[in-house]
Protein backbone atom coordinates (compact mmCIF):
# COMPACT_ATOMS: atom_id res chain seq x y z
CA UNK A 1 0.00 0.00 0.00
CA UNK A 2 1.36 3.34 -0.49
CA UNK A 3 0.59 6.54 0.94
CA UNK A 4 -2.28 8.90 0.52
CA UNK A 5 -0.22 11.65 -1.21
CA UNK A 6 1.47 9.13 -3.87
CA UNK A 7 -2.20 8.07 -4.45
CA UNK A 8 -3.01 11.36 -5.28
CA UNK A 9 -0.27 11.09 -8.02
CA UNK A 10 -1.08 8.78 -9.56
CA UNK A 11 2.98 7.53 -10.71
CA UNK A 12 2.99 9.99 -12.99
CA UNK A 13 -0.55 8.99 -15.00
CA UNK A 14 -2.46 11.41 -12.76
CA UNK A 15 -3.52 13.72 -15.49
CA UNK A 16 -4.66 10.26 -17.62
CA UNK A 17 -6.46 8.65 -14.32
CA UNK A 18 -8.17 11.64 -12.73
CA UNK A 19 -9.83 13.20 -16.26
CA UNK A 20 -11.32 9.98 -16.68
CA UNK A 21 -12.87 9.71 -13.29
CA UNK A 22 -13.63 13.39 -14.06
CA UNK A 23 -15.69 12.97 -17.12
CA UNK A 24 -16.83 9.81 -15.63
CA UNK A 25 -18.37 11.24 -12.68
CA UNK A 26 -19.65 14.67 -14.73
CA UNK A 27 -21.71 12.53 -17.51
CA UNK A 28 -23.07 10.39 -14.38
CA UNK A 29 -24.18 13.15 -12.26
CA UNK A 30 -26.26 14.75 -15.54
CA UNK A 31 -28.13 11.42 -16.08
CA UNK A 32 -29.30 11.69 -12.18
CA UNK A 33 -29.75 15.49 -12.38
CA UNK A 34 -31.64 15.92 -15.32
CA UNK A 35 -34.95 13.50 -14.79
CA UNK A 36 -35.45 14.97 -11.53
CA UNK A 37 -35.18 19.27 -12.59
CA UNK A 38 -37.16 17.91 -16.00
CA UNK A 39 -40.33 15.99 -13.53
CA UNK A 40 -40.38 19.04 -11.29
CA UNK A 41 -40.67 21.25 -13.87
CA UNK A 42 -43.27 19.14 -15.30
CA UNK A 43 -45.16 19.32 -12.44
CA UNK A 44 -45.07 22.96 -11.63
CA UNK A 45 -46.59 23.24 -15.33
CA UNK A 46 -49.15 20.97 -14.76
CA UNK A 47 -50.07 22.39 -11.68
CA UNK A 48 -50.63 25.76 -13.38
CA UNK A 49 -52.37 24.05 -15.93
CA UNK A 50 -54.97 22.31 -14.07
CA UNK A 51 -55.71 25.91 -11.80
CA UNK A 52 -56.27 28.02 -14.67
CA UNK A 53 -58.71 24.80 -15.82
CA UNK A 54 -60.58 25.19 -12.52
CA UNK A 55 -60.76 28.81 -12.46
CA UNK B 1 -54.64 -20.63 -23.88
CA UNK B 2 -51.15 -19.15 -21.45
CA UNK B 3 -47.56 -20.14 -20.94
CA UNK B 4 -47.63 -17.87 -17.88
CA UNK B 5 -49.32 -19.00 -14.75
CA UNK B 6 -52.09 -16.81 -13.52
CA UNK B 7 -50.48 -15.33 -10.38
CA UNK B 8 -47.22 -14.08 -12.31
CA UNK B 9 -49.31 -12.22 -15.14
CA UNK B 10 -51.42 -11.04 -12.40
CA UNK B 11 -48.04 -9.79 -10.79
CA UNK B 12 -46.63 -7.96 -14.13
CA UNK B 13 -50.24 -6.33 -15.03
CA UNK B 14 -50.06 -4.84 -11.70
CA UNK B 15 -46.40 -3.47 -11.75
CA UNK B 16 -47.21 -2.40 -15.48
CA UNK B 17 -49.98 -0.62 -14.31
CA UNK B 18 -48.81 3.15 -14.34
CA UNK B 19 -50.05 4.68 -10.73
CA UNK B 20 -48.90 1.53 -9.37
CA UNK B 21 -45.54 1.50 -10.84
CA UNK B 22 -44.74 5.52 -10.06
CA UNK B 23 -45.79 5.00 -6.39
CA UNK B 24 -43.31 1.73 -6.29
CA UNK B 25 -40.61 3.90 -7.72
CA UNK B 26 -40.64 6.55 -5.04
CA UNK B 27 -40.63 4.02 -2.62
CA UNK B 28 -37.71 2.33 -3.73
CA UNK B 29 -35.94 5.35 -4.85
CA UNK B 30 -34.19 6.06 -1.41
CA UNK B 31 -33.29 2.65 -0.71
CA UNK B 32 -31.10 2.61 -4.01
CA UNK B 33 -29.85 5.53 -3.60
CA UNK B 34 -28.18 4.55 -0.41
CA UNK B 35 -26.39 0.76 -1.57
CA UNK B 36 -25.60 3.04 -4.30
CA UNK B 37 -23.55 5.65 -2.51
CA UNK B 38 -22.09 2.95 0.12
CA UNK B 39 -21.12 0.66 -3.20
CA UNK B 40 -19.35 3.23 -4.92
CA UNK B 41 -17.69 4.74 -1.60
CA UNK B 42 -16.13 1.05 -1.14
CA UNK B 43 -15.79 1.04 -4.84
CA UNK B 44 -13.91 3.99 -5.41
CA UNK B 45 -11.89 3.86 -1.94
CA UNK B 46 -10.55 0.21 -2.73
CA UNK B 47 -10.05 1.17 -6.56
CA UNK B 48 -7.91 4.07 -6.44
CA UNK B 49 -6.28 3.78 -2.83
CA UNK B 50 -6.41 -0.24 -1.04
CA UNK B 51 -5.59 -2.06 -4.63
CA UNK B 52 -2.06 -2.76 -5.56
CA UNK B 53 -0.08 -1.06 -8.33
CA UNK B 54 0.10 -3.49 -11.26
CA UNK B 55 3.71 -4.63 -12.34
CA UNK B 56 3.60 -3.46 -16.11
CA UNK B 57 1.12 -0.72 -15.89
CA UNK B 58 2.12 0.74 -13.06
CA UNK B 59 -1.30 3.24 -11.57
CA UNK B 60 -2.44 4.03 -15.04
CA UNK B 61 -4.09 0.67 -14.84
CA UNK B 62 -6.57 2.16 -12.29
CA UNK B 63 -8.66 3.74 -15.41
CA UNK B 64 -9.75 -0.51 -15.34
CA UNK B 65 -12.34 0.70 -12.08
CA UNK B 66 -14.67 3.08 -14.10
CA UNK B 67 -13.73 2.00 -17.79
CA UNK B 68 -14.61 -2.16 -17.88
CA UNK B 69 -17.58 -1.40 -15.34
CA UNK B 70 -18.81 1.24 -18.02
CA UNK B 71 -18.05 -1.21 -20.94
CA UNK B 72 -20.16 -4.01 -19.21
CA UNK B 73 -23.17 -1.54 -18.51
CA UNK B 74 -23.11 -0.45 -21.79
CA UNK B 75 -23.79 -3.80 -23.41
CA UNK B 76 -26.04 -4.56 -20.63
CA UNK B 77 -28.18 -1.63 -20.63
CA UNK B 78 -28.85 -2.42 -24.71
CA UNK B 79 -30.14 -6.31 -23.77
CA UNK B 80 -32.13 -4.54 -21.27
CA UNK B 81 -33.42 -1.84 -23.73
CA UNK B 82 -34.21 -4.77 -26.50
CA UNK B 83 -35.61 -7.15 -24.45
CA UNK B 84 -38.21 -3.76 -23.44
CA UNK B 85 -38.46 -3.36 -26.71
CA UNK B 86 -39.86 -6.84 -27.82
CA UNK B 87 -41.73 -6.79 -24.39
CA UNK B 88 -43.25 -3.65 -26.29
CA UNK B 89 -43.98 -4.63 -29.90
CA UNK B 90 -45.38 -8.32 -28.69
CA UNK B 91 -47.52 -7.33 -25.88
CA UNK B 92 -48.27 -3.63 -26.36
CA UNK B 93 -47.18 -2.55 -22.87
CA UNK B 94 -46.67 1.23 -22.50
CA UNK B 95 -44.11 0.69 -19.37
CA UNK B 96 -41.65 -1.38 -22.07
CA UNK B 97 -41.68 1.69 -24.49
CA UNK B 98 -40.84 4.18 -21.66
CA UNK B 99 -37.75 1.75 -20.79
CA UNK B 100 -36.99 1.51 -24.46
CA UNK B 101 -36.39 5.22 -24.44
CA UNK B 102 -35.43 5.81 -21.37
CA UNK B 103 -32.68 3.05 -21.20
CA UNK B 104 -31.16 4.84 -24.27
CA UNK B 105 -29.56 8.02 -22.87
CA UNK B 106 -28.31 5.84 -20.03
CA UNK B 107 -26.43 3.36 -22.31
CA UNK B 108 -25.30 5.93 -24.60
CA UNK B 109 -23.71 7.52 -21.40
CA UNK B 110 -22.04 4.38 -20.47
CA UNK B 111 -20.71 3.88 -23.94
CA UNK B 112 -19.47 7.58 -23.71
CA UNK B 113 -17.53 7.15 -20.54
CA UNK B 114 -16.39 3.42 -21.68
CA UNK B 115 -15.02 5.02 -25.07
CA UNK B 116 -13.75 8.23 -23.31
CA UNK B 117 -11.44 6.65 -20.16
CA UNK B 118 -10.42 3.79 -22.14
CA UNK B 119 -8.57 6.29 -24.82
CA UNK B 120 -7.39 8.51 -21.84
CA UNK B 121 -5.64 4.70 -20.83
CA UNK B 122 -4.83 4.06 -24.58
CA UNK B 123 -2.69 7.22 -24.83
CA UNK B 124 -0.20 6.28 -21.69
CA UNK B 125 -0.11 2.52 -22.19
CA UNK B 126 -0.72 1.96 -26.11
CA UNK B 127 1.18 4.96 -27.36
CA UNK B 128 -2.60 6.38 -28.89
CA UNK B 129 -5.96 7.77 -28.34
CA UNK B 130 -7.59 5.59 -30.77
CA UNK B 131 -7.11 2.75 -33.44
CA UNK B 132 -9.74 0.91 -35.96
CA UNK B 133 -9.48 -2.51 -34.25
CA UNK B 134 -12.17 -4.71 -34.13
CA UNK B 135 -13.43 -4.05 -30.50
CA UNK B 136 -13.15 -0.07 -30.59
CA UNK B 137 -14.97 0.20 -33.76
CA UNK B 138 -17.71 -1.88 -33.01
CA UNK B 139 -17.79 0.02 -29.45
CA UNK B 140 -18.17 3.34 -31.22
CA UNK B 141 -20.94 1.55 -33.47
CA UNK B 142 -22.98 0.57 -30.38
CA UNK B 143 -22.71 4.89 -29.19
CA UNK B 144 -24.17 5.47 -32.32
CA UNK B 145 -26.81 2.84 -31.98
CA UNK B 146 -27.75 4.93 -28.83
CA UNK B 147 -27.80 8.07 -30.41
CA UNK B 148 -29.58 6.94 -33.79
CA UNK B 149 -32.15 5.62 -31.15
CA UNK B 150 -32.36 8.44 -29.36
CA UNK B 151 -32.97 10.75 -32.29
CA UNK B 152 -35.32 8.72 -34.31
CA UNK B 153 -37.68 8.64 -31.29
CA UNK B 154 -37.34 12.40 -31.02
CA UNK B 155 -37.91 12.70 -35.01
CA UNK B 156 -41.53 11.05 -35.04
CA UNK B 157 -44.20 13.22 -33.29
CA UNK B 158 -46.70 10.47 -32.38
CA UNK B 159 -44.94 8.61 -29.40
CA UNK B 160 -46.67 5.22 -30.13
CA UNK B 161 -45.30 4.68 -33.66
CA UNK B 162 -42.05 6.73 -32.36
CA UNK B 163 -41.52 3.55 -29.64
CA UNK B 164 -42.60 1.21 -31.71
CA UNK B 165 -39.64 2.15 -34.56
CA UNK B 166 -37.06 2.71 -31.77
CA UNK B 167 -37.86 -1.18 -30.85
CA UNK B 168 -37.59 -2.04 -33.97
CA UNK B 169 -34.34 -0.82 -34.62
CA UNK B 170 -33.06 -1.82 -31.15
CA UNK B 171 -33.66 -4.99 -31.69
CA UNK B 172 -32.16 -4.80 -35.11
CA UNK B 173 -28.82 -3.86 -33.43
CA UNK B 174 -28.72 -6.68 -31.30
CA UNK B 175 -26.42 -8.28 -33.44
CA UNK B 176 -23.54 -5.65 -32.59
CA UNK B 177 -23.49 -7.17 -29.01
CA UNK B 178 -21.97 -10.43 -29.53
CA UNK B 179 -19.43 -9.01 -32.22
CA UNK B 180 -18.14 -6.30 -29.43
CA UNK B 181 -18.04 -9.44 -26.81
CA UNK B 182 -15.79 -11.61 -29.17
CA UNK B 183 -14.36 -9.31 -31.24
CA UNK B 184 -10.69 -9.74 -29.17
CA UNK B 185 -11.27 -13.54 -29.74
CA UNK B 186 -12.28 -13.22 -33.14
CA UNK B 187 -9.58 -10.85 -34.72
CA UNK B 188 -6.50 -9.53 -34.20
CA UNK B 189 -7.14 -6.55 -31.94
CA UNK B 190 -4.72 -4.08 -30.06
CA UNK B 191 -7.13 -4.39 -27.27
CA UNK B 192 -6.40 -7.22 -25.28
CA UNK B 193 -8.53 -10.24 -24.53
CA UNK B 194 -11.03 -10.20 -21.29
CA UNK B 195 -9.49 -10.28 -18.03
CA UNK B 196 -12.87 -11.59 -15.32
CA UNK B 197 -15.10 -13.82 -17.94
CA UNK B 198 -11.95 -15.80 -18.78
CA UNK B 199 -12.96 -19.35 -18.98
CA UNK B 200 -10.29 -21.20 -16.27
CA UNK B 201 -9.69 -18.50 -14.18
CA UNK B 202 -10.32 -14.63 -14.43
CA UNK B 203 -6.25 -13.32 -14.80
CA UNK B 204 -6.52 -10.49 -12.35
CA UNK B 205 -5.35 -10.65 -8.99
CA UNK B 206 -7.83 -10.80 -5.80
CA UNK B 207 -7.13 -7.33 -4.55
CA UNK B 208 -7.53 -5.80 -7.42
CA UNK B 209 -10.98 -8.22 -8.86
CA UNK B 210 -12.64 -7.26 -5.49
CA UNK B 211 -12.95 -3.31 -6.45
CA UNK B 212 -13.51 -4.10 -10.24
CA UNK B 213 -16.90 -6.26 -8.89
CA UNK B 214 -18.01 -3.92 -6.23
CA UNK B 215 -17.70 -0.88 -8.78
CA UNK B 216 -19.52 -2.98 -11.44
CA UNK B 217 -22.49 -3.76 -9.12
CA UNK B 218 -22.62 0.11 -8.03
CA UNK B 219 -23.02 0.81 -11.22
CA UNK B 220 -26.20 -1.27 -11.85
CA UNK B 221 -27.37 -0.02 -9.11
CA UNK B 222 -27.25 3.25 -10.70
CA UNK B 223 -28.46 2.13 -13.72
CA UNK B 224 -31.63 1.19 -11.91
CA UNK B 225 -31.89 4.43 -10.41
CA UNK B 226 -31.10 6.62 -12.94
CA UNK B 227 -33.55 4.34 -15.05
CA UNK B 228 -36.64 4.93 -12.56
CA UNK B 229 -35.85 8.61 -12.27
CA UNK B 230 -36.49 9.06 -16.17
CA UNK B 231 -39.38 6.51 -16.68
CA UNK B 232 -40.87 9.09 -13.95
CA UNK B 233 -41.01 11.71 -16.09
CA UNK B 234 -42.19 9.77 -18.99
CA UNK B 235 -44.80 8.35 -17.10
CA UNK B 236 -46.31 11.86 -16.09
CA UNK B 237 -45.82 13.37 -19.70
CA UNK B 238 -47.77 10.24 -21.42
CA UNK B 239 -50.38 10.20 -18.53
CA UNK B 240 -51.04 13.94 -18.11
CA UNK B 241 -54.28 13.47 -18.97
CA UNK B 242 -55.66 10.26 -16.80
CA UNK B 243 -57.29 10.52 -13.18
CA UNK B 244 -54.35 9.36 -11.14
CA UNK B 245 -51.63 12.08 -12.39
CA UNK B 246 -54.87 14.52 -11.69
CA UNK B 247 -55.28 13.27 -8.10
CA UNK B 248 -51.59 12.86 -7.33
CA UNK B 249 -51.11 16.56 -8.01
CA UNK B 250 -54.39 17.82 -5.86
CA UNK B 251 -53.07 15.84 -2.91
CA UNK B 252 -49.78 17.38 -3.07
CA UNK B 253 -50.73 20.97 -3.62
CA UNK C 1 -50.86 -16.89 -26.01
CA UNK C 2 -52.95 -15.04 -28.28
CA UNK C 3 -52.52 -15.52 -31.68
CA UNK C 4 -51.87 -11.71 -32.75
CA UNK C 5 -49.26 -11.91 -30.12
CA UNK C 6 -47.37 -14.72 -31.27
CA UNK C 7 -47.33 -13.99 -34.72
CA UNK C 8 -45.49 -10.37 -33.41
CA UNK C 9 -43.03 -12.80 -31.41
CA UNK C 10 -42.27 -15.06 -34.52
CA UNK C 11 -41.73 -11.97 -36.87
CA UNK C 12 -39.76 -10.82 -34.39
CA UNK C 13 -37.22 -13.25 -33.93
CA UNK C 14 -37.33 -13.81 -37.93
CA UNK C 15 -36.07 -10.54 -38.11
CA UNK C 16 -33.51 -10.80 -35.71
CA UNK C 17 -32.29 -14.04 -37.47
CA UNK C 18 -32.42 -12.13 -40.92
CA UNK C 19 -30.06 -9.67 -39.85
CA UNK C 20 -27.35 -11.83 -37.70
CA UNK C 21 -27.48 -14.08 -40.90
CA UNK C 22 -26.83 -10.85 -42.98
CA UNK C 23 -24.22 -9.46 -40.49
CA UNK C 24 -22.55 -12.73 -40.17
CA UNK C 25 -22.11 -13.03 -44.01
CA UNK C 26 -20.86 -9.61 -43.91
CA UNK C 27 -18.00 -9.89 -41.03
CA UNK C 28 -16.77 -13.56 -43.43
CA UNK C 29 -16.21 -11.07 -46.71
CA UNK C 30 -14.42 -8.56 -44.21
CA UNK C 31 -12.61 -10.53 -42.37
CA UNK C 32 -9.34 -9.98 -43.61
CA UNK C 33 -10.06 -6.23 -42.89
CA UNK C 34 -10.70 -6.79 -39.50
CA UNK C 35 -7.63 -7.89 -38.63
CA UNK C 36 -5.95 -4.95 -37.16
CA UNK C 37 -2.28 -6.49 -37.79
CA UNK C 38 -0.23 -9.59 -39.37
CA UNK C 39 1.54 -12.22 -37.62
CA UNK C 40 5.72 -12.30 -38.32
CA UNK C 41 4.70 -15.73 -39.79
CA UNK C 42 2.77 -14.04 -42.37
CA UNK C 43 5.60 -11.81 -43.34
CA UNK C 44 7.90 -14.43 -43.82
CA UNK C 45 5.64 -16.30 -45.98
CA UNK C 46 5.03 -13.45 -48.21
CA UNK C 47 0.92 -12.93 -47.53
CA UNK C 48 1.44 -9.11 -46.26
CA UNK C 49 0.63 -6.75 -48.99
CA UNK C 50 3.75 -6.21 -51.16
CA UNK C 51 5.43 -2.42 -50.82
CA UNK C 52 2.30 -1.23 -49.27
CA UNK C 53 1.69 -0.09 -45.45
CA UNK C 54 0.49 -2.76 -43.42
CA UNK C 55 0.71 -3.66 -39.27
CA UNK C 56 2.52 -6.12 -37.61
CA UNK C 57 2.29 -7.43 -34.31
CA UNK C 58 4.33 -9.38 -32.64
CA UNK C 59 6.62 -10.13 -29.48
CA UNK C 60 9.76 -7.99 -29.01
CA UNK C 61 13.10 -10.81 -28.55
CA UNK C 62 14.82 -10.36 -25.26
CA UNK C 63 18.29 -8.57 -25.60
CA UNK C 64 17.30 -7.66 -29.31
CA UNK C 65 16.65 -4.02 -28.46
CA UNK C 66 19.58 -2.16 -30.19
CA UNK C 67 20.47 1.63 -31.53
CA UNK C 68 22.94 1.53 -33.77
CA UNK C 69 23.52 4.92 -34.03
CA UNK C 70 23.36 6.00 -30.54
CA UNK C 71 20.26 8.40 -31.76
CA UNK C 72 16.35 7.92 -31.88
CA UNK C 73 16.52 5.11 -34.25
CA UNK C 74 15.80 1.50 -31.93
CA UNK C 75 16.50 -1.92 -34.04
CA UNK C 76 14.68 -5.02 -32.88
CA UNK C 77 13.40 -8.26 -33.33
CA UNK C 78 9.84 -9.01 -33.53
CA UNK C 79 8.39 -13.09 -32.83
CA UNK C 80 5.42 -14.92 -32.88
CA UNK C 81 7.21 -18.06 -31.44
CA UNK C 82 7.76 -19.55 -34.97
CA UNK C 83 9.03 -16.86 -37.39
CA UNK C 84 11.02 -13.53 -36.82
CA UNK C 85 10.82 -10.20 -38.45
CA UNK C 86 13.77 -7.22 -37.57
CA UNK C 87 12.20 -3.83 -37.45
CA UNK C 88 13.39 -0.35 -37.04
CA UNK C 89 11.81 2.79 -35.97
CA UNK C 90 12.62 6.44 -34.90
CA UNK C 91 10.64 7.95 -32.82
CA UNK C 92 9.03 7.89 -29.37
CA UNK C 93 7.87 4.36 -27.72
CA UNK C 94 5.12 4.16 -25.74
CA UNK C 95 5.69 3.08 -21.74
CA UNK C 96 5.17 -0.18 -22.07
CA UNK C 97 7.97 -0.82 -24.58
CA UNK C 98 9.86 -3.57 -23.37
CA UNK C 99 11.70 -7.26 -24.34
CA UNK C 100 8.84 -9.78 -23.87
CA UNK C 101 6.20 -7.06 -24.53
CA UNK C 102 3.75 -7.35 -27.80
CA UNK C 103 3.56 -4.72 -29.78
CA UNK C 104 2.10 -3.41 -33.13
CA UNK C 105 4.57 -1.59 -35.79
CA UNK C 106 2.69 0.41 -38.28
CA UNK C 107 5.01 0.88 -41.67
CA UNK C 108 6.48 -1.25 -45.00
CA UNK C 109 8.76 -3.80 -45.50
CA UNK C 110 11.93 -2.64 -47.50
CA UNK C 111 14.33 -4.64 -49.70
CA UNK C 112 16.43 -6.24 -47.34
CA UNK C 113 13.07 -7.73 -45.05
CA UNK C 114 13.23 -5.28 -42.66
CA UNK C 115 10.16 -3.42 -41.76
CA UNK C 116 10.53 0.15 -41.34
CA UNK C 117 7.76 1.20 -38.67
CA UNK C 118 6.76 4.98 -38.55
CA UNK C 119 4.68 4.25 -35.66
CA UNK C 120 4.87 1.56 -32.76
CA UNK C 121 2.24 0.78 -29.86
CA UNK C 122 2.24 -1.47 -27.33
CA UNK C 123 -0.33 -4.42 -27.15
CA UNK C 124 0.00 -5.11 -23.37
CA UNK C 125 -1.92 -8.51 -21.95
CA UNK C 126 -4.88 -8.97 -20.01
CA UNK C 127 -3.12 -9.95 -16.57
CA UNK C 128 -2.91 -7.82 -13.86
CA UNK C 129 -1.16 -8.22 -10.75
CA UNK C 130 1.09 -6.22 -8.32
CA UNK C 131 5.04 -6.61 -9.25
CA UNK C 132 5.88 -8.72 -6.14
CA UNK C 133 3.56 -11.36 -7.29
CA UNK C 134 5.01 -10.91 -11.34
CA UNK C 135 8.00 -11.62 -9.94
CA UNK C 136 7.36 -14.81 -8.14
CA UNK C 137 5.78 -16.05 -11.03
CA UNK C 138 8.57 -15.13 -13.93
CA UNK C 139 9.68 -18.47 -15.18
CA UNK C 140 13.30 -18.12 -16.83
CA UNK C 141 12.96 -20.79 -19.31
CA UNK C 142 9.52 -19.38 -20.42
CA UNK C 143 11.08 -16.32 -22.72
CA UNK C 144 11.00 -16.43 -26.03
Amino acid sequence: MNSFAESILMGGYAFYVWTAYGIAFVVLLINLVLPVLQRKQFLRELALKQKRTRQ
Amino acid sequence: MSFVPAPISRFFHRMASPPHFYCLTNKLLPWLTVIFILLLGYGLYAGLYLAPTDYQQGDSYRIIYVHVPAAWMSLFIYVVMATAGAIGLIWRIKLADIMVICSAPIGASFTFIALVTGSLWGKPMWGTWWVWDARLTSELILLFLYLGIISLYGAIEDKRSASRAVSILALVGVVNIPIIHYSVEWWNTLHQGPTVTKIDKPSIHIDMLIPLLVMAIAFKFYHLIALLQAAKVELLKREQNSQWVKTMLESET
Amino acid sequence: MKPARRNRLLLILLMIAGVATAASFALKAFNENLMYFFSTTEVTEGKVPQGAKFRLGGMVVKGSIERPDNGMMVRFVLTDYKNRVTVEYTGILPDLFREGQGIVANGRLNDHGVFIADEVLAKHDENYMPPEVADSLKNPEEQP
